[in-house]
């Protein structure tokens, strides 16, 4: 083979391998499970994992500090933020059918709404542990409700933070006006977001309901 | 001859770049290959750093009263061998076969996440540099310490602030959450390849048993290496911001440490067990000329021992005093798990039975696995005794065990994989020869070494003591545990200069030197980075057989 001709072939399967790395070329006949979705899942899975233990560790110690204050002196009802968040759900997702309908106007709406939504959120648990900290003097080190408590909380408000700054990112990519045609990772972002929901029910339960 | 390729014609000679160009591709990849070899050397690299500070463990406690190294040090030496054997060699050999292999065997041109893929080994290896990085930095306060000692499932209270002063500890938890998450990329890549990049007709009943054990694999890691970051995420807040996970003197549980740990510790071992047996399932069957025995059994046992050894954990606690009714319930569930993993023993023998055995040493590596493993199944079935584990708990007797299972099993099946695949990696065959004396080798030392340490443990010498006097009976054992380990270094350099030597002037290996059936033989030797030319169309679970038999394929009798 004359290296003309090789390099010729190389380009031709360079440029397949390029296609089909961009998910455009697909074995006829042969359709698989998107590989985003399938990944997402699988982080959802091992995060879920994740906050078990540190749900577990709260459970195992409900009761067991040896000084106070105890949760049903200090904390109380976050109906306000649960109602916040549990609605940024129902945005995003309108937001991602705009995007998905290319009605861009509509997604930096909706995705905006969300992003003030999850803010919120963030600002009522701010506005909770200064509460906690400032008139119960309860901290990390005061006893294991506080040791338990904001790390449980911490680590959810930690993940809300997270996908406030992909939602933020998605938000300025709109404004700038790329973010057509990623319908398909914004659904991805949007999973996220909805998984950070399901979270905060089961926190929402065990620290405010079962846990008081 | 029908065409029994993937790759038709070698396409265009990579020309020679010069060396700092060349390294340079090698720190930017993000082939697949090029990454699993990574993974591999790196595994290899710390797997020799682990084995000398394994060799002055058993240099010290060769005679009593031994003097080669002080307690402090030996504290460090035994905590930082287990957490890289753990860390550092068995996850990266997961990691790195999963990588070269998976895309390959189902005829993907990579991993589905390729940049992930390059985060994941480079996450890892800085991990393990910060874990080596103690001994220079780990001074910490008032130079308490240097490398972590608090063993390698560094108990609470013991790592407590109180307890372990200085930094020493703080290396152990940040490089291990580091790796940790390295891991979990290669994983949830893993799962995303196998599940999102087979290639036409390659259904799941079609898949490789390699293929199959790594997706089993990936799907525990992402179970079971969360307790052990929450675990360390808890430490870190008692080390640092004053918390009280595991301070027992705020009503905090040592032994929810514990709890936590082996939820991530016992199943590990099977997260480094199972690609040793996803390995023996590509080499046995190839040698003994025969489809594997039993695949559907195979399948099923593997997942059964996925989901059984993660409700097994509490038998690393027989001895810290839980009720009667936990005890039974973790021996039983312990013992349960032999079941699956006899299931798969009597599957290799299947395969071997009537088969016309090539003793290659590939296969002489898996054939050694086999009895060493059955020999760990069974002592493992003796400590899943709760009477029997509280007379030999934290002995020697554990160790061995332990040993017979990461040594005897999986190292034997990685360097069998090592001998198998080396040649589709490199395009050089390793010398058989020098196989045989690093096999050889290997076995006599190792038996030596942890044949006798069984009986140690039994006379009551306890695990991590960095000395002993004499009269106790232990001092032969140790004696003859010690000179085991020079046959079984020699073995291992037998390996190192048989790569050295094959990579300078090996046979060339063609591109299916072992007569095969899996698509990563169809290719050439290295691969090109696309692998494929041709995207592979698949109709049976050996595609290759089928491509060389086109009178007798496979796909008639699936």
């Amino acid at each position: 083979m004359t290296p003309s001709i090789a390099g010729e072939k190389m380009a031709a399967i360079g440029k397949t391998v390029a296609l089909e790395q961009a998910g455009m070329v697909e074995q006829p006949g042969w359709t698989l499970p998107d590989r985003g979705r399938v990944a997402v899942l699988c982080l959802f899975t091992t995060e879920f994992a994740l906050f078990t233990i540190f749900v577990v560790a709260y459970v195992f110690y409900i009761g067991k500090s040896l000084t106070g204050p105890t949760p049903s002196q200090v904390l109380e009802l976050p109906i306000w933020a649960t109602i916040c968040l549990l609605s940024s759900s129902v945005t995003v997702a309108i937001a991602e059918r705009a995007l998905k309908a290319n009605r861009i106007q509509q997604f930096k709406l909706w995705t905006g709404a969300t992003i003030l939504l999850g803010f919120e959120f963030l600002r009522n648990t701010a506005v909770e542990w200064r509460h906690l900290i400032q008139d119960f003097h309860l901290t990390i080190t005061t006893n294991l409700f506080g040791t338990t408590f904001y790390s449980l909380v911490g680590l959810h408000a930690s993940h809300v933070a997270i996908g406030l700054s992909l939602l933020l990112l998605a938000l300025v990519l709109g404004l700038r006006g790329s973010m057509q045609g990623q319908a398909r990772r914004f659904e991805l972002l949007s999973w996220y977001w909805h998984f950070v929901d399901a979270v905060w029910v089961a926190v929402f339960t065990v620290v405010y309901v079962i846990g008081r | 001859m029908a065409t029994t390729t993937y790759f038709p014609e070698t396409v265009g000679q990579t020309e020679a770049l010069p060396l700092p160009s060349k390294l340079h591709e090698w720190i930017v990849t993000v082939d697949h290959k090029r990454l699993g070899i990574l993974y591999i050397a790196t595994a290899l690299f710390f797997f020799a750093v682990a084995g000398v500070l394994a060799a002055f463990i058993r240099w010290q406690l060769a005679f009593p009263n031994g003097t080669v190294l002080p307690p402090d040090v030996f504290n460090r030496f035994f905590t930082m061998h287990g957490t890289t054997m753990v860390f550092l060699v068995g996850m990266p050999f997961f990691a790195g076969l999963a990588n070269y292999l998976t895309p390959l065997m189902i005829g993907a041109r990579d991993m589905a996440f390729p940049r992930l893929n390059a985060f994941g080994y480079w996450i890892f290896l800085f991990g393990g540099i910060l874990l080596y990085f103690s001994y220079v930095a780990g001074e910490g306060l008032a130079g308490h310490g240097t490398a972590p000692d608090v063993g390698w499932f560094a108990y609470a209270p013991l790592t407590e602030r109180a307890f372990s002063r200085g930094t020493s500890t703080d290396y152990w938890i940040l490089s291990i959450i580091l790796t940790g998450i390295g891991t979990t990329a290669s994983a949830i890549n893993v799962i995303a390849t196998i599940i999102s990049m087979r290639c036409k007709g390659m259904t799941l009943a079609r898949m490789p048993l390699f293929v199959w054990l790594m997706l089993v694999v990936s799907s525990m890691v992402l179970f079971i290496l969360p307790p052990l970051t929450a675990g360390q995420m808890m430490l870190l807040l008692d080390r640092y911001l004053g918390a009280h996970f595991f301070d027992t003197q705020a009503g905090g549980s040592a032994v929810l440490w514990q709890h936590f740990f082996w939820l991530f510790g016992h199943p590990e071992v099977y997260v480094l067990m199972l690609p040793g047996f996803a390995c023996a399932n590509e080499i046995i069957p190839v040698f003994s000329r025969k489809p594997m025995f039993g695949r559907a059994a195979m399948i099923g046992a593997t997942v059964a021992i996925g989901m059984v050894s993660s409700g097994v954990w509490a038998h690393h606690m027989f001895t810290v005093g839980m009720s009667a009714s936990s005890n039974i319930y973790f021996a039983v569930a312990s013992m349960v798990v032999g079941i699956p993993t006899g299931i798969k023993i009597f599957n290799w023998l299947g395969t071997m039975y009537g088969g016309k055995i090539r003793f290659d040493t590939a296969m002489l590596f898996c054939i050694g696995f086999l009895f060493q493993f059955l020999i760990a199944g069974l002592t493992g079935i003796m400590l899943a005794v709760a009477p029997f584990d509280w007379q030999v708990t934290d002995s020697y007797f554990v160790v061995a065990h332990f040993h017979y299972v990461l040594l005897g099993g999986l190292l034997f099946t990685l360097f069998g994989a090592i001998y198998y695949w080396f040649p589709k990696a490199t395009g050089k065959m390793l010398s058989e020869t020098l196989g045989k004396w690093h096999f050889w080798l290997l076995v006599i030392g190792f038996h030596l070494t942890f044949d006798t340490l069984h009986f140690a443990g039994i006379l009551g010498m306890p695990r991590r003591i960095y000395t002993y006097a004499p009269g106790r009976g232990w001092e032969s054992l140790n004696l003859v545990a010690s000179i085991g380990v020079i046959f079984q270094a020699a073995g291992v350099a037998c390996l190192v200069w048989n790569i050295i030597r094959s990579l300078r002037k090996g046979a060339p290996a063609g591109n299916d030197p072992w007569d095969a059936w899996t698509l990563e033989w169809a290719t050439t030797s290295p691969p090109p980075e696309y692998n494929f030319a041709v995207l592979p169309e698949v109709r049976s679970s050996r595609p290759l057989w089928d491509l060389k038999h086109p009178e007798d394929p496979d796909w008639r009798y699936e």
